[in-house]
Protein backbone atom coordinates (compact mmCIF):
# COMPACT_ATOMS: atom_id res chain seq x y z
CA UNK A 1 0.00 0.00 0.00
CA UNK A 2 1.92 3.45 -0.75
CA UNK A 3 1.52 6.10 0.99
CA UNK A 4 -1.07 8.04 -0.87
CA UNK A 5 -3.77 5.46 -0.25
CA UNK A 6 -2.98 5.10 3.21
CA UNK A 7 -3.52 8.97 4.02
CA UNK A 8 -6.67 8.74 2.18
CA UNK A 9 -8.06 5.70 3.90
CA UNK A 10 -6.80 7.93 7.53
CA UNK A 11 -8.93 10.74 5.96
CA UNK A 12 -12.07 9.08 5.26
CA UNK A 13 -11.93 6.84 8.99
CA UNK A 14 -11.84 10.27 10.63
CA UNK A 15 -14.46 11.40 8.52
CA UNK A 16 -16.53 8.40 9.12
CA UNK A 17 -15.72 8.67 13.09
CA UNK A 18 -16.27 12.76 13.10
CA UNK A 19 -20.09 11.55 11.07
CA UNK A 20 -20.74 9.33 13.60
CA UNK A 21 -20.34 11.63 16.73
CA UNK A 22 -22.23 14.48 15.59
CA UNK A 23 -25.20 12.22 14.16
CA UNK A 24 -25.33 10.41 17.40
CA UNK A 25 -24.99 14.40 19.66
CA UNK A 26 -27.70 15.56 17.26
CA UNK A 27 -29.66 12.91 17.87
CA UNK A 28 -29.55 12.49 22.04
CA UNK A 29 -29.93 16.32 22.01
CA UNK A 30 -33.35 15.77 20.16
CA UNK A 31 -34.47 13.23 22.45
CA UNK A 32 -33.77 15.18 25.55
CA UNK A 33 -34.80 18.30 24.52
CA UNK A 34 -31.04 19.52 25.00
CA UNK A 35 -30.72 22.82 23.40
CA UNK A 36 -26.92 23.90 23.82
CA UNK A 37 -27.28 27.10 23.00
CA UNK A 38 -30.21 27.32 25.88
CA UNK A 39 -27.74 25.77 27.96
CA UNK A 40 -24.75 28.42 27.28
CA UNK A 41 -27.14 31.00 27.56
CA UNK A 42 -28.07 29.47 31.08
CA UNK A 43 -24.72 29.21 32.46
CA UNK A 44 -23.98 33.05 33.11
CA UNK A 45 -26.76 32.90 34.95
CA UNK A 46 -26.34 30.18 36.50
CA UNK A 47 -23.03 31.50 38.13
CA UNK A 48 -24.47 35.14 39.14
CA UNK A 49 -27.33 32.98 40.87
CA UNK A 50 -24.56 30.82 42.72
CA UNK A 51 -22.40 33.73 43.55
CA UNK A 52 -25.33 36.16 44.76
CA UNK A 53 -27.28 33.21 46.61
CA UNK A 54 -24.53 31.11 47.15
CA UNK A 55 -22.34 32.41 50.17
CA UNK A 56 -22.08 31.71 53.45
CA UNK A 57 -23.75 34.30 56.21
CA UNK A 58 -23.32 34.63 60.07
CA UNK A 59 -26.87 33.20 60.80
CA UNK A 60 -26.28 29.94 58.64
CA UNK A 61 -23.42 29.13 60.70
CA UNK A 62 -25.27 28.91 63.65
CA UNK A 63 -26.52 25.81 61.54
CA UNK A 64 -22.44 24.33 61.61
CA UNK A 65 -22.69 21.78 64.71
CA UNK A 66 -25.82 20.43 63.16
CA UNK A 67 -24.32 20.31 60.02
CA UNK A 68 -20.97 18.34 61.54
CA UNK A 69 -23.05 16.12 63.27
CA UNK A 70 -24.97 15.03 59.95
CA UNK A 71 -21.82 14.88 57.93
CA UNK A 72 -19.83 12.97 60.56
CA UNK A 73 -23.11 10.65 59.64
CA UNK A 74 -22.55 10.42 56.47
CA UNK A 75 -18.59 9.81 56.17
CA UNK A 76 -19.37 6.77 59.17
CA UNK A 77 -21.65 5.40 56.82
CA UNK A 78 -19.50 5.35 53.76
CA UNK A 79 -16.66 3.56 56.14
CA UNK A 80 -18.35 1.07 57.36
CA UNK A 81 -20.07 0.34 53.83
CA UNK A 82 -16.36 0.22 52.20
CA UNK A 83 -14.97 -1.96 55.29
CA UNK A 84 -17.38 -4.51 55.84
CA UNK A 85 -17.86 -5.15 52.23
CA UNK A 86 -13.75 -5.71 51.70
CA UNK A 87 -14.37 -8.54 54.05
CA UNK A 88 -16.79 -10.24 51.49
CA UNK A 89 -15.12 -8.93 48.50
CA UNK A 90 -11.79 -10.46 49.96
CA UNK A 91 -13.73 -14.09 49.66
CA UNK A 92 -15.40 -13.15 46.65
CA UNK A 93 -11.78 -12.06 44.66
CA UNK A 94 -9.86 -15.19 45.99
CA UNK A 95 -12.66 -17.11 44.74
CA UNK A 96 -12.93 -15.46 41.25
CA UNK A 97 -9.20 -14.78 40.30
CA UNK A 98 -7.71 -17.61 38.50
CA UNK A 99 -5.13 -17.81 40.21
CA UNK A 100 -6.52 -18.85 44.00
CA UNK A 101 -9.49 -19.57 42.28
CA UNK A 102 -10.60 -23.40 43.33
CA UNK A 103 -13.00 -24.53 40.71
CA UNK A 104 -14.16 -22.62 37.96
CA UNK A 105 -18.04 -22.53 39.07
CA UNK A 106 -17.25 -20.79 42.10
CA UNK A 107 -15.38 -18.44 40.61
CA UNK A 108 -18.05 -17.81 38.01
CA UNK A 109 -20.75 -17.52 41.25
CA UNK A 110 -18.36 -14.89 42.50
CA UNK A 111 -18.49 -12.61 39.07
CA UNK A 112 -21.42 -12.90 38.45
CA UNK A 113 -22.47 -11.46 41.69
CA UNK A 114 -20.24 -8.97 41.19
CA UNK A 115 -21.55 -7.91 37.51
CA UNK A 116 -24.65 -7.50 39.03
CA UNK A 117 -23.80 -5.90 42.79
CA UNK A 118 -21.74 -3.64 40.41
CA UNK A 119 -23.71 -2.89 37.59
CA UNK A 120 -27.27 -1.95 39.19
CA UNK A 121 -26.72 1.74 40.30
CA UNK A 122 -26.64 2.36 43.94
CA UNK A 123 -29.87 4.93 43.56
CA UNK A 124 -31.52 1.53 42.42
CA UNK A 125 -30.70 -0.56 45.64
CA UNK A 126 -31.20 2.95 47.62
CA UNK A 127 -34.70 2.62 46.65
CA UNK A 128 -35.03 -1.15 46.51
CA UNK A 129 -34.13 -1.35 50.31
CA UNK A 130 -35.76 1.99 50.90
CA UNK A 131 -39.22 -0.01 50.68
CA UNK A 132 -38.94 -2.71 53.16
CA UNK A 133 -36.10 -0.54 55.70
CA UNK A 134 -37.60 2.71 56.05
CA UNK A 135 -35.80 5.75 56.39
CA UNK A 136 -32.63 5.58 58.52
CA UNK A 137 -29.11 4.85 58.31
CA UNK A 138 -29.09 1.06 57.53
CA UNK A 139 -30.63 1.36 54.48
CA UNK A 140 -27.86 3.84 52.88
CA UNK A 141 -25.27 1.72 54.43
CA UNK A 142 -26.56 -1.30 52.74
CA UNK A 143 -26.96 0.29 49.18
CA UNK A 144 -23.79 1.43 49.59
CA UNK A 145 -22.45 -1.84 50.53
CA UNK A 146 -23.95 -3.65 47.82
CA UNK A 147 -22.12 -1.06 45.34
CA UNK A 148 -18.65 -1.46 47.06
CA UNK A 149 -18.90 -5.13 47.11
CA UNK A 150 -19.46 -5.39 43.74
CA UNK A 151 -16.92 -3.01 42.80
CA UNK A 152 -13.89 -4.15 45.40
CA UNK A 153 -14.62 -7.64 44.13
CA UNK A 154 -14.18 -6.83 40.78
CA UNK A 155 -10.58 -4.69 41.42
CA UNK A 156 -9.65 -7.01 44.01
CA UNK A 157 -9.52 -9.87 41.73
CA UNK A 158 -7.39 -8.00 39.03
CA UNK A 159 -4.67 -7.20 41.75
CA UNK A 160 -4.44 -11.22 42.94
CA UNK A 161 -4.45 -12.09 38.60
CA UNK A 162 -1.80 -9.06 38.55
CA UNK A 163 0.55 -9.60 41.43
CA UNK A 164 0.94 -13.00 42.73
CA UNK A 165 1.21 -15.48 40.01
CA UNK A 166 4.90 -16.29 40.79
CA UNK A 167 4.85 -16.44 44.03
CA UNK A 168 2.13 -18.72 44.73
CA UNK A 169 3.33 -21.15 42.23
CA UNK A 170 6.25 -21.29 44.22
CA UNK A 171 4.33 -21.88 47.29
CA UNK A 172 2.49 -24.68 45.68
CA UNK A 173 5.81 -26.36 44.95
CA UNK A 174 7.47 -26.56 48.17
CA UNK A 175 3.66 -28.21 49.03
CA UNK A 176 1.96 -25.42 50.83
CA UNK A 177 -1.52 -25.46 51.70
CA UNK A 178 -3.86 -23.77 49.94
CA UNK A 179 -4.31 -21.48 53.46
CA UNK A 180 -0.64 -21.28 53.38
CA UNK A 181 -0.64 -19.94 49.89
CA UNK A 182 -3.42 -16.97 50.66
CA UNK A 183 -1.93 -15.88 53.92
CA UNK A 184 1.85 -16.48 53.50
CA UNK A 185 1.46 -14.98 49.25
CA UNK A 186 -1.40 -13.79 48.10
CA UNK A 187 -2.57 -11.04 51.02
CA UNK A 188 1.08 -9.81 51.46
CA UNK A 189 1.40 -9.04 47.92
CA UNK A 190 -1.87 -7.42 47.23
CA UNK A 191 -2.22 -5.51 50.40
CA UNK A 192 -1.33 -2.48 49.44
CA UNK A 193 -3.30 -2.40 46.28
CA UNK A 194 -5.87 -3.52 48.10
CA UNK A 195 -5.90 -0.86 50.86
CA UNK A 196 -5.31 2.26 47.60
CA UNK A 197 -8.97 0.56 46.30
CA UNK A 198 -10.12 0.66 49.53
CA UNK A 199 -9.12 4.41 49.91
CA UNK A 200 -10.87 4.99 46.82
CA UNK A 201 -13.68 3.18 47.41
CA UNK A 202 -14.29 4.95 50.94
CA UNK A 203 -14.18 8.90 48.56
CA UNK A 204 -16.38 7.60 46.01
CA UNK A 205 -18.88 6.23 48.49
CA UNK A 206 -18.93 9.73 50.30
CA UNK A 207 -20.09 11.07 47.24
CA UNK A 208 -22.69 8.73 46.60
CA UNK A 209 -23.87 8.86 50.35
CA UNK A 210 -24.99 12.05 49.60
CA UNK A 211 -27.16 11.47 46.15
CA UNK A 212 -28.02 7.94 48.75
CA UNK A 213 -29.38 10.78 51.59
CA UNK A 214 -31.27 12.66 49.31
CA UNK A 215 -33.56 9.60 48.59
CA UNK A 216 -33.45 7.46 51.55
CA UNK A 217 -33.32 10.72 54.33
CA UNK A 218 -30.54 10.23 56.29
CA UNK A 219 -27.23 11.89 56.36
CA UNK A 220 -25.51 15.15 54.74
CA UNK A 221 -27.91 14.65 51.60
CA UNK A 222 -31.23 14.91 53.56
CA UNK A 223 -29.76 18.01 55.32
CA UNK A 224 -29.06 19.17 51.77
CA UNK A 225 -32.23 18.39 50.48
CA UNK A 226 -34.24 19.96 53.29
CA UNK A 227 -32.64 23.17 53.13
CA UNK A 228 -32.87 23.08 49.06
CA UNK A 229 -36.30 22.68 49.38
CA UNK A 230 -36.83 25.12 51.92
CA UNK A 231 -34.70 27.49 49.58
CA UNK A 232 -32.44 28.27 52.64
CA UNK A 233 -29.97 28.85 49.84
CA UNK A 234 -27.47 29.66 52.54
CA UNK A 235 -27.23 26.84 54.20
CA UNK A 236 -27.38 25.05 50.93
CA UNK A 237 -23.80 26.25 50.81
CA UNK A 238 -22.24 25.65 53.93
CA UNK A 239 -23.20 21.95 53.22
CA UNK A 240 -22.07 21.51 49.82
CA UNK A 241 -18.92 23.51 51.28
CA UNK A 242 -18.69 20.89 54.11
CA UNK A 243 -18.69 17.99 51.80
CA UNK A 244 -16.37 19.42 49.05
CA UNK A 245 -13.70 19.78 52.25
CA UNK A 246 -14.04 16.83 53.64
CA UNK A 247 -13.96 14.93 50.25
CA UNK A 248 -10.77 16.80 49.39
CA UNK A 249 -9.32 16.39 52.76
CA UNK A 250 -10.00 12.84 52.54
CA UNK A 251 -8.75 12.29 49.07
CA UNK A 252 -5.12 14.20 50.52
CA UNK A 253 -5.05 12.09 53.21
CA UNK A 254 -5.32 8.60 51.08
CA UNK A 255 -2.77 10.22 48.44
CA UNK A 256 -0.35 10.33 51.81
CA UNK A 257 -1.00 6.98 52.20
CA UNK A 258 -0.86 5.92 48.37
CA UNK A 259 2.61 7.59 48.38
CA UNK A 260 3.97 5.72 51.28
CA UNK A 261 2.97 1.63 50.48
CA UNK A 262 2.60 1.81 46.52
CA UNK B 1 44.09 0.57 56.00
CA UNK B 2 41.53 1.86 58.42
CA UNK B 3 38.61 -0.45 58.38
CA UNK B 4 34.89 1.23 58.76
CA UNK B 5 33.34 -0.36 61.51
CA UNK B 6 29.83 0.27 61.10
CA UNK B 7 29.11 0.82 57.53
CA UNK B 8 25.41 -0.59 57.14
CA UNK B 9 22.80 0.54 58.94
CA UNK B 10 21.86 -1.81 61.95
CA UNK B 11 18.86 -1.18 64.50
CA UNK B 12 19.53 -2.12 67.95
CA UNK B 13 16.88 -2.56 70.89
CA UNK B 14 17.41 -0.25 74.02
CA UNK B 15 19.22 -4.15 75.31
CA UNK B 16 21.90 -3.67 72.54
CA UNK B 17 20.06 -7.04 70.72
CA UNK B 18 20.07 -6.15 67.09
CA UNK B 19 16.19 -5.81 66.08
CA UNK B 20 15.24 -8.38 63.74
CA UNK B 21 11.78 -6.29 62.86
CA UNK B 22 12.72 -3.53 60.90
CA UNK B 23 9.85 -1.57 61.42
CA UNK B 24 8.94 -1.13 58.24
CA UNK B 25 7.35 2.27 57.00
CA UNK B 26 4.90 0.87 54.84
CA UNK B 27 4.14 -1.62 57.03
CA UNK B 28 3.29 0.58 59.79
CA UNK B 29 1.14 2.90 57.63
CA UNK B 30 -1.24 0.09 56.33
CA UNK B 31 -1.15 -1.41 59.84
CA UNK B 32 -2.13 2.10 61.26
CA UNK B 33 -5.03 2.81 58.44
CA UNK B 34 -6.41 -0.59 58.64
CA UNK B 35 -6.95 -0.03 63.15
CA UNK B 36 -8.30 3.77 62.02
CA UNK B 37 -11.23 2.23 59.64
CA UNK B 38 -11.75 -0.63 61.96
CA UNK B 39 -12.09 1.65 65.13
CA UNK B 40 -14.19 3.82 62.65
CA UNK B 41 -16.28 0.80 61.50
CA UNK B 42 -17.13 0.14 65.27
CA UNK B 43 -17.86 3.76 66.13
CA UNK B 44 -20.18 3.72 62.77
CA UNK B 45 -22.25 1.05 63.98
CA UNK B 46 -22.76 2.23 67.64
CA UNK B 47 -23.73 5.69 66.01
CA UNK B 48 -26.52 4.46 63.74
CA UNK B 49 -29.70 5.58 64.03
CA UNK B 50 -31.92 2.18 64.09
CA UNK B 51 -35.09 4.17 64.77
CA UNK B 52 -38.11 2.22 63.43
CA UNK B 53 -36.12 -0.50 62.12
CA UNK B 54 -37.24 -3.80 62.48
CA UNK B 55 -34.53 -6.18 61.02
CA UNK B 56 -36.24 -9.66 60.37
CA UNK B 57 -39.53 -8.29 58.89
CA UNK B 58 -37.36 -5.87 56.87
CA UNK B 59 -35.38 -8.40 55.69
CA UNK B 60 -37.82 -10.87 54.61
CA UNK B 61 -39.62 -8.40 53.00
CA UNK B 62 -36.99 -7.53 50.93
CA UNK B 63 -36.17 -11.07 49.98
CA UNK B 64 -39.98 -11.19 49.11
CA UNK B 65 -39.30 -7.92 47.33
CA UNK B 66 -36.58 -9.25 45.35
CA UNK B 67 -37.98 -12.50 44.24
CA UNK B 68 -41.20 -10.45 42.94
CA UNK B 69 -38.61 -7.83 41.01
CA UNK B 70 -36.24 -10.74 39.47
CA UNK B 71 -38.52 -13.46 38.84
CA UNK B 72 -41.99 -11.88 37.84
CA UNK B 73 -40.98 -8.42 36.05
CA UNK B 74 -43.35 -6.67 34.36
CA UNK B 75 -44.92 -3.55 32.72
CA UNK B 76 -47.77 -1.88 33.94
CA UNK B 77 -47.66 2.17 34.19
CA UNK B 78 -46.39 2.40 30.43
CA UNK B 79 -45.61 0.76 27.35
CA UNK B 80 -42.75 -0.98 25.80
CA UNK B 81 -42.01 1.87 23.38
CA UNK B 82 -42.22 4.15 26.11
CA UNK B 83 -39.77 2.14 28.28
CA UNK B 84 -37.05 1.96 25.57
CA UNK B 85 -37.70 5.80 24.40
CA UNK B 86 -36.86 6.84 28.35
CA UNK B 87 -33.85 4.36 28.36
CA UNK B 88 -32.76 6.42 25.04
CA UNK B 89 -33.07 9.92 26.90
CA UNK B 90 -30.77 8.33 30.02
CA UNK B 91 -28.75 7.36 27.31
CA UNK B 92 -28.47 10.84 25.63
CA UNK B 93 -27.35 12.83 28.54
CA UNK B 94 -25.31 10.45 29.25
CA UNK B 95 -24.01 10.96 25.80
CA UNK B 96 -24.23 14.44 25.55
CA UNK B 97 -22.61 15.29 28.75
CA UNK B 98 -19.50 12.97 27.92
CA UNK B 99 -18.85 14.25 24.16
CA UNK B 100 -18.99 18.40 25.82
CA UNK B 101 -17.08 17.01 28.57
CA UNK B 102 -14.54 15.36 26.58
CA UNK B 103 -14.14 18.32 24.11
CA UNK B 104 -14.02 21.08 27.07
CA UNK B 105 -11.45 18.68 29.06
CA UNK B 106 -9.24 18.27 26.21
CA UNK B 107 -8.35 22.40 26.38
CA UNK B 108 -8.26 22.68 30.05
CA UNK B 109 -6.02 19.02 30.12
CA UNK B 110 -3.96 20.43 27.94
CA UNK B 111 -3.46 23.90 30.09
CA UNK B 112 -3.26 21.44 33.11
CA UNK B 113 -0.55 19.17 31.69
CA UNK B 114 2.38 20.17 33.17
CA UNK B 115 4.93 19.71 30.14
CA UNK B 116 2.62 22.03 27.82
CA UNK B 117 1.60 25.06 29.87
CA UNK B 118 3.04 27.19 32.19
CA UNK B 119 3.44 26.19 36.07
CA UNK B 120 0.76 28.85 36.92
CA UNK B 121 -1.88 28.34 34.65
CA UNK B 122 -1.59 24.35 35.25
CA UNK B 123 -1.79 24.80 39.16
CA UNK B 124 -4.81 27.09 38.59
CA UNK B 125 -6.85 24.16 36.64
CA UNK B 126 -5.82 21.58 38.81
CA UNK B 127 -7.03 23.23 41.70
CA UNK B 128 -10.15 24.39 40.14
CA UNK B 129 -10.64 20.73 38.98
CA UNK B 130 -9.87 19.19 42.22
CA UNK B 131 -12.89 21.45 43.76
CA UNK B 132 -15.05 20.94 40.84
CA UNK B 133 -14.79 16.80 41.54
CA UNK B 134 -15.33 16.63 44.99
CA UNK B 135 -18.69 18.37 44.77
CA UNK B 136 -20.51 15.34 43.96
CA UNK B 137 -22.75 15.35 40.78
CA UNK B 138 -26.41 15.20 42.78
CA UNK B 139 -25.47 18.88 44.15
CA UNK B 140 -24.32 20.02 40.60
CA UNK B 141 -27.32 19.03 39.00
CA UNK B 142 -30.06 20.48 41.89
CA UNK B 143 -27.58 23.89 41.72
CA UNK B 144 -28.21 24.50 38.03
CA UNK B 145 -31.88 23.50 38.24
CA UNK B 146 -32.54 26.44 40.43
CA UNK B 147 -31.06 28.34 37.55
CA UNK B 148 -31.77 26.74 34.31
CA UNK B 149 -34.87 24.99 35.82
CA UNK B 150 -35.53 21.12 35.71
CA UNK B 151 -34.88 19.48 32.89
CA UNK B 152 -32.22 18.72 30.38
CA UNK B 153 -30.18 21.54 30.31
CA UNK B 154 -29.85 21.41 34.55
CA UNK B 155 -28.79 17.67 34.32
CA UNK B 156 -26.64 17.59 31.32
CA UNK B 157 -24.50 20.92 32.81
CA UNK B 158 -24.63 19.38 36.30
CA UNK B 159 -23.48 16.27 34.50
CA UNK B 160 -20.96 17.81 32.44
CA UNK B 161 -18.73 19.35 35.22
CA UNK B 162 -18.25 16.74 36.69
CA UNK B 163 -17.21 14.74 33.79
CA UNK B 164 -14.95 17.59 33.20
CA UNK B 165 -13.18 17.73 36.08
CA UNK B 166 -12.64 13.74 35.64
CA UNK B 167 -11.91 14.16 32.34
CA UNK B 168 -8.99 16.74 32.75
CA UNK B 169 -7.22 14.73 35.59
CA UNK B 170 -7.17 11.53 33.17
CA UNK B 171 -6.08 13.23 29.82
CA UNK B 172 -3.28 15.75 31.20
CA UNK B 173 -2.31 12.19 32.30
CA UNK B 174 -1.70 10.85 29.41
CA UNK B 175 -0.41 13.93 27.94
CA UNK B 176 2.58 14.43 30.66
CA UNK B 177 3.48 10.31 29.68
CA UNK B 178 3.83 11.45 25.82
CA UNK B 179 8.23 11.52 25.09
CA UNK B 180 9.88 14.01 25.99
CA UNK B 181 12.09 13.79 22.86
CA UNK B 182 8.79 14.26 20.30
CA UNK B 183 8.43 17.63 21.98
CA UNK B 184 11.87 18.88 22.17
CA UNK B 185 12.23 17.66 17.83
CA UNK B 186 9.25 19.38 17.21
CA UNK B 187 9.90 22.62 19.21
CA UNK B 188 13.55 22.69 17.26
CA UNK B 189 11.91 22.42 13.51
CA UNK B 190 10.37 25.63 15.09
CA UNK B 191 6.83 24.48 15.25
CA UNK B 192 4.68 26.70 17.53
CA UNK B 193 2.24 25.66 20.43
CA UNK B 194 -0.49 24.58 18.67
CA UNK B 195 1.48 22.39 15.87
CA UNK B 196 3.18 20.46 18.91
CA UNK B 197 -0.31 19.41 20.51
CA UNK B 198 -1.74 18.53 16.52
CA UNK B 199 0.87 16.66 15.37
CA UNK B 200 2.42 15.13 18.80
CA UNK B 201 0.09 15.41 21.38
CA UNK B 202 -3.06 14.16 19.57
CA UNK B 203 -1.45 11.58 17.44
CA UNK B 204 0.08 9.65 20.24
CA UNK B 205 -2.45 10.32 22.93
CA UNK B 206 -6.22 9.72 20.77
CA UNK B 207 -6.26 5.96 21.55
CA UNK B 208 -5.72 6.80 25.52
CA UNK B 209 -8.28 9.59 24.89
CA UNK B 210 -11.09 7.70 23.38
CA UNK B 211 -11.02 4.74 25.70
CA UNK B 212 -11.23 7.73 28.82
CA UNK B 213 -14.09 9.04 27.19
CA UNK B 214 -15.69 5.92 26.89
CA UNK B 215 -15.65 4.55 30.06
CA UNK B 216 -16.50 8.14 31.45
CA UNK B 217 -19.81 7.29 29.24
CA UNK B 218 -19.97 4.12 31.13
CA UNK B 219 -20.06 6.07 34.12
CA UNK B 220 -22.42 9.13 33.24
CA UNK B 221 -24.84 6.24 32.56
CA UNK B 222 -25.48 5.00 35.54
CA UNK B 223 -25.14 8.82 37.10
CA UNK B 224 -27.99 9.85 34.64
CA UNK B 225 -29.82 7.00 35.97
CA UNK B 226 -29.26 8.82 39.61
CA UNK B 227 -29.66 11.83 38.24
CA UNK B 228 -33.38 10.99 36.66
CA UNK B 229 -33.91 9.08 40.73
CA UNK B 230 -32.71 11.85 42.72
CA UNK B 231 -33.19 15.56 40.30
CA UNK B 232 -35.89 14.92 38.42
CA UNK B 233 -33.80 14.84 35.35
CA UNK B 234 -36.09 12.55 33.49
CA UNK B 235 -35.43 9.02 31.64
CA UNK B 236 -35.73 5.77 33.07
CA UNK B 237 -34.47 6.63 36.46
CA UNK B 238 -37.28 8.77 37.21
CA UNK B 239 -39.93 6.06 36.18
CA UNK B 240 -37.36 3.88 38.72
CA UNK B 241 -38.16 6.40 41.28
CA UNK B 242 -41.92 6.61 40.31
CA UNK B 243 -42.60 3.22 40.24
CA UNK B 244 -40.96 2.21 43.71
CA UNK B 245 -41.69 5.31 45.11
CA UNK B 246 -45.18 6.37 44.39
CA UNK B 247 -47.05 3.04 42.56
CA UNK B 248 -44.83 0.49 44.87
CA UNK B 249 -44.91 -2.12 41.93
CA UNK B 250 -42.27 -4.09 42.42
CA UNK B 251 -42.75 -5.86 39.26
CA UNK B 252 -42.19 -2.61 37.32
CA UNK B 253 -39.28 -2.16 39.08
CA UNK B 254 -37.82 -5.63 38.33
CA UNK B 255 -38.36 -4.80 34.35
CA UNK B 256 -36.64 -0.96 34.94
CA UNK B 257 -33.83 -2.50 37.05
CA UNK B 258 -33.35 -5.48 34.39
CA UNK B 259 -32.87 -2.87 31.58
CA UNK B 260 -30.13 -0.68 33.66
CA UNK B 261 -28.39 -3.89 34.38
CA UNK B 262 -28.59 -5.36 31.01
CA UNK B 263 -27.30 -1.99 29.23
CA UNK B 264 -24.62 -1.33 31.91
CA UNK B 265 -23.02 -4.93 31.56
CA UNK B 266 -22.92 -4.33 27.54
CA UNK B 267 -21.15 -0.86 27.94
CA UNK B 268 -18.54 -2.47 30.64
CA UNK B 269 -17.82 -5.39 28.65
CA UNK B 270 -17.63 -3.05 25.90
CA UNK B 271 -15.08 -0.52 28.12
CA UNK B 272 -13.16 -3.74 29.34
CA UNK B 273 -12.26 -4.64 25.56
CA UNK B 274 -11.49 -1.07 24.83
CA UNK B 275 -9.29 -1.14 27.95
CA UNK B 276 -7.27 -4.77 27.32
CA UNK B 277 -6.81 -3.62 23.66
CA UNK B 278 -5.30 0.86 24.05
CA UNK B 279 -4.17 0.23 27.51
CA UNK B 280 -3.56 -3.50 29.27
CA UNK B 281 -1.01 -2.52 32.01
CA UNK B 282 -3.61 -0.19 34.18
CA UNK B 283 -6.52 -1.32 36.08
CA UNK B 284 -9.52 -0.59 36.75
CA UNK B 285 -10.41 3.38 37.45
Amino acid sequence: MNEKVMRNQRKWQTIIFATIIIVLTYLSSDITNFNIIHGIATLPNAFTWIVSNLFITQETLERLPKILEKLAETILMSIAATTTATVFSLFLGLMGSKTTGTSNLLGAFARFIASVARNIPVVAWALILLLSFGQNSVTGYLALFVGSLGFLTRAFIESIDEASQSAVEALRATGATYFQIVYKAVIPQCLPQMISWILFMIETNIRSATLVGILTGTGIGYSFDLYYKTLNYHAVALVTLSIVISVIMLELISNHIRKVIL
Amino acid sequence: MEVTSTPIYIRKKSNGRISIKSGNKVERVMKATGIVLFGLTILAFMSFNYSGLDLTKAISETAYNLKTMFLEPALSHFTWGEAFYQVGITLGLAFLSTILGAVIAFFLALMAATNLSNKWISKTVRILVAFVRAVPTVLWVLIFAIAAGLGSEAAVLGMLFHSIAYLVKAFSEAFEEVDKGILEALTATGANWWHTVTHAILPSTFTYLLSWTFLRFEINFSVAVAMGAAAGAGGIGFELFMASGFYFDMREVGLITYMILILAIVLELTSTRLKSRYFPATSVK
